[in-house]
């Protein structure tokens, strides 16, 4: 496949993924993920990788689920109201692309987020490493590097960026 | 509010709302309570390198934490005695063998004394030079290390560290004890985390045994639905840990948290005791239990790992559970604005698993992404949101009053009575101790 079909198909996946989380369509992003997936937030750039190291978040699949199941308990209090998001996925860069088709892909984001009458901003960049499969990409891994990952958090954040 | 009288602000069994909102009380605080009692700094693993340092806030004093060139940590006034300068502008660094203010290049020893001033002949005949203490940096008055946790006290005079913390030393004992090597070490990530509330509503709610059923359902009960898939496909094996840590607080129900008990101690300390089970007998148990019993022996190693303890709160500032080696220190910013810092130890020479097991609950519950503390923190600003208001003059700790039990120099919550607002109770009283309030 011609690089530029490839670098298409990437940016169409990343933005679904957070088009998803915007609309909160939890379930389906988390099908996104292959079954081995991990979502990882890592508290400093520094860190290469998850295992064994603290994480703002480290999450297979089943962590994901629990994630989902409590934001939509009905007694989910600090979920009450939800909030709203608007993710800008760009600056797309693929960074490997193997015979198979998987690929390694570096981008960046910004999320926008209303809670109540509060706004904030959140800032980073991405790095997925995709898995082609027959459905199309599956995430095996999805790096989030938060700009403010060190900064004291002004309350928290609740579910995946 | 000019001077209030605070003797009618607390009553055994109730609290004026204004302890919690009133700026006025909030300065005084400061300055009798965080500014005078013993405040945790960190602990010594954070500086292992002479000129290692990190900043942290005692009270309204901006300070250093300092390895010096002797070994010993320093505490320090963030703060050049020449014209006010912040010594360090980060919040952690290395600063080499001695400190250079950014403003005038005054040095100084890691120790705070004077090193150098530049063409330091325009003082001859002055009052300032190095013979002068009011030209080396502000040390704390008194600064004490307990099995590597660092504190310090503003106040030239009071009771020694060990005296303050009393029975509560339990905390780093339990914490150190469990590691074969009798140390733990900081691992190197703080989680910081802003409330919108009073200070004193996190240490309220962290020994309040009443709450985690009513607020933590939802997380309990999706970690027990995924538990469940998860033990099931396991075959007859069981799912992580981590899942049953979460789990608990659905599947013990609110009833049952009676069956803890709080020991409240001068100072306003308070011990939680019950522990939700991380003696189970899996393979990196045992494996772990073999490492301690052949740096301890068997006996001395039963009375470690027997040792029941939740909760450890070390009043005004610090939050500790020991069984998975992590704490939380208490920053007032402001009346209404407080910043935790969240950290987590290694138990030196314990196997890398157990390490895991309780990494898994410092990611799932003290991250910024927590699956917990996200809905305290969202009942610390409603509860911050009502206090603030006219529709109440009094904040009722009145569950289980008059049925505490005095034994041993504590106060204990009586029997089947965990959910006792005793802590609070005993909180108030030291609260009130050090504002002078009766």
């Amino acid at each position: 496949m011609k690089q530029l079909e490839i670098q298409h198909g990437v940016e169409q996946f990343l933005y679904r993924q957070a088009e998803f989380l915007d609309s909160k369509q939890w379930q389906k992003w988390v099908d996104l993920f292959a079954p081995e997936g991990i979502y990882w937030m890592p508290p400093d750039a520094s860190y290469q990788t998850w295992d064994g190291q603290p994480s703002i978040f480290a999450e297979d699949k089943n962590l994901m689920t629990v994630r989902m199941l409590r934001v939509l308990h009905p007694d989910a209090w600090s979920q009450r109201p939800l909030w709203e998001t608007n993710h800008i996925v760009s600056n797309v860069s693929l960074k490997k692309i193997s015979k198979n088709g998987d690929v390694e892909v570096h981008s960046r984001f910004h999320m926008m987020e209303l809670r109540r009458d509060d706004v904030r901003h959140f800032a980073g960049s991405y790095f997925h490493v995709l898995k082609k499969s027959r459905q199309g990409y599956r995430i095996k891994l999805q790096r989030v590097d938060m700009t403010n990952a060190q900064a004291a958090y002004d309350y928290v954040l609740q579910v995946w960026v | 509010m000019r001077h209030p009288d605070l003797s009618k602000f607390v009553e055994p069994d109730r609290v004026r709302k204004e302890v919690y909102t009133d700026a006025e009380i909030f300065e005084r605080e400061m300055e009798r309570i965080h500014e005078t009692a013993w405040i945790y700094c960190g602990h010594e693993s954070q500086v292992p390198k002479t000129g290692d340092y990190y900043t942290v806030q005692i009270g309204r004093q901006p300070m250093i934490m300092v390895r010096g060139k002797n070994g010993k940590v320093n505490v320090l006034y963030n703060r050049c005695p020449h014209r006010g300068n912040m010594l360090c502008g980060d919040r952690k660094g290395n600063t080499g063998g001695q400190f250079r203010c950014s403003y005038h290049a005054w040095t100084f020893q890691l120790d705070g004394k004077l090193k150098n001033i530049p063409m330091k002949a325009a003082y001859e005949g002055t009052r300032y030079g190095k013979d002068n203490p009011d030209c080396s940096v502000k040390k704390a008055a008194r600064v004490q290390n307990y099995r590597g946790f660092v504190f310090a006290s503003l106040a030239a005079d009071g009771p020694t560290l060990k005296e303050f913390l009393g029975k509560s030393i339990v905390a780093f004992d339990d914490m150190c004890d469990r590691a074969p090597e009798g140390e733990v070490e900081v691992v190197p990530n703080c989680f910081r985390v802003i409330q919108h509330s009073n200070w004193k509503l996190f240490l309220e709610n962290q020994l309040d045994a009443l709450h985690p059923s009513v607020v933590h359902q939802s997380t309990g009960r999706a970690a027990h639905e995924v538990e469940k898939v998860l033990a099931k496909k396991a075959k007859g094996g069981a799912a992580p840990l981590s899942y049953h840590m979460l789990s608990a607080f659905a599947t013990v129900t609110i009833d049952k948290w009676d069956d803890f008990q709080t020991i409240n101690y001068p100072y306003g300390h308070c011990i939680l005791t019950g522990y939700m089970g991380l003696r189970p007998q899996d393979p990196d148990t045992l494996a772990y239990d073999k490492v301690m019993i052949k740096a301890y022996g068997r006996k001395r190693f039963e009375e470690i790992v027997g040792v029941n303890i939740h909760h450890v709160l070390v009043y005004p500032g610090l939050s500790v559970q020991s069984p998975l080696q992590q704490l939380r220190a208490v920053r007032p910013l402001g009346v209404d604005r407080t910043l935790t810092e969240i950290w987590h130890f290694r138990l030196k020479g314990a196997p890398e698993a157990i390490y895991r097991r309780s990494l898994a609950y410092y990611n799932l519950v003290n991250s910024p992404a927590t699956l917990i503390n996200a809905d305290d923190l969202e009942n610390f600003w409603k509860c911050h949101q009502g206090l603030a208001s006219d529709g109440g003059d009094w904040v009722s700790l009145a569950r289980h009053h008059g049925r505490d039990i005095e034994r041993n120099g504590g106060v204990e919550s009586g029997p089947k009575m965990g959910t006792s607002e005793a802590p609070m109770r005993n909180q108030m009283k030291a609260w009130a101790q050090y504002m002078g309030a009766r």
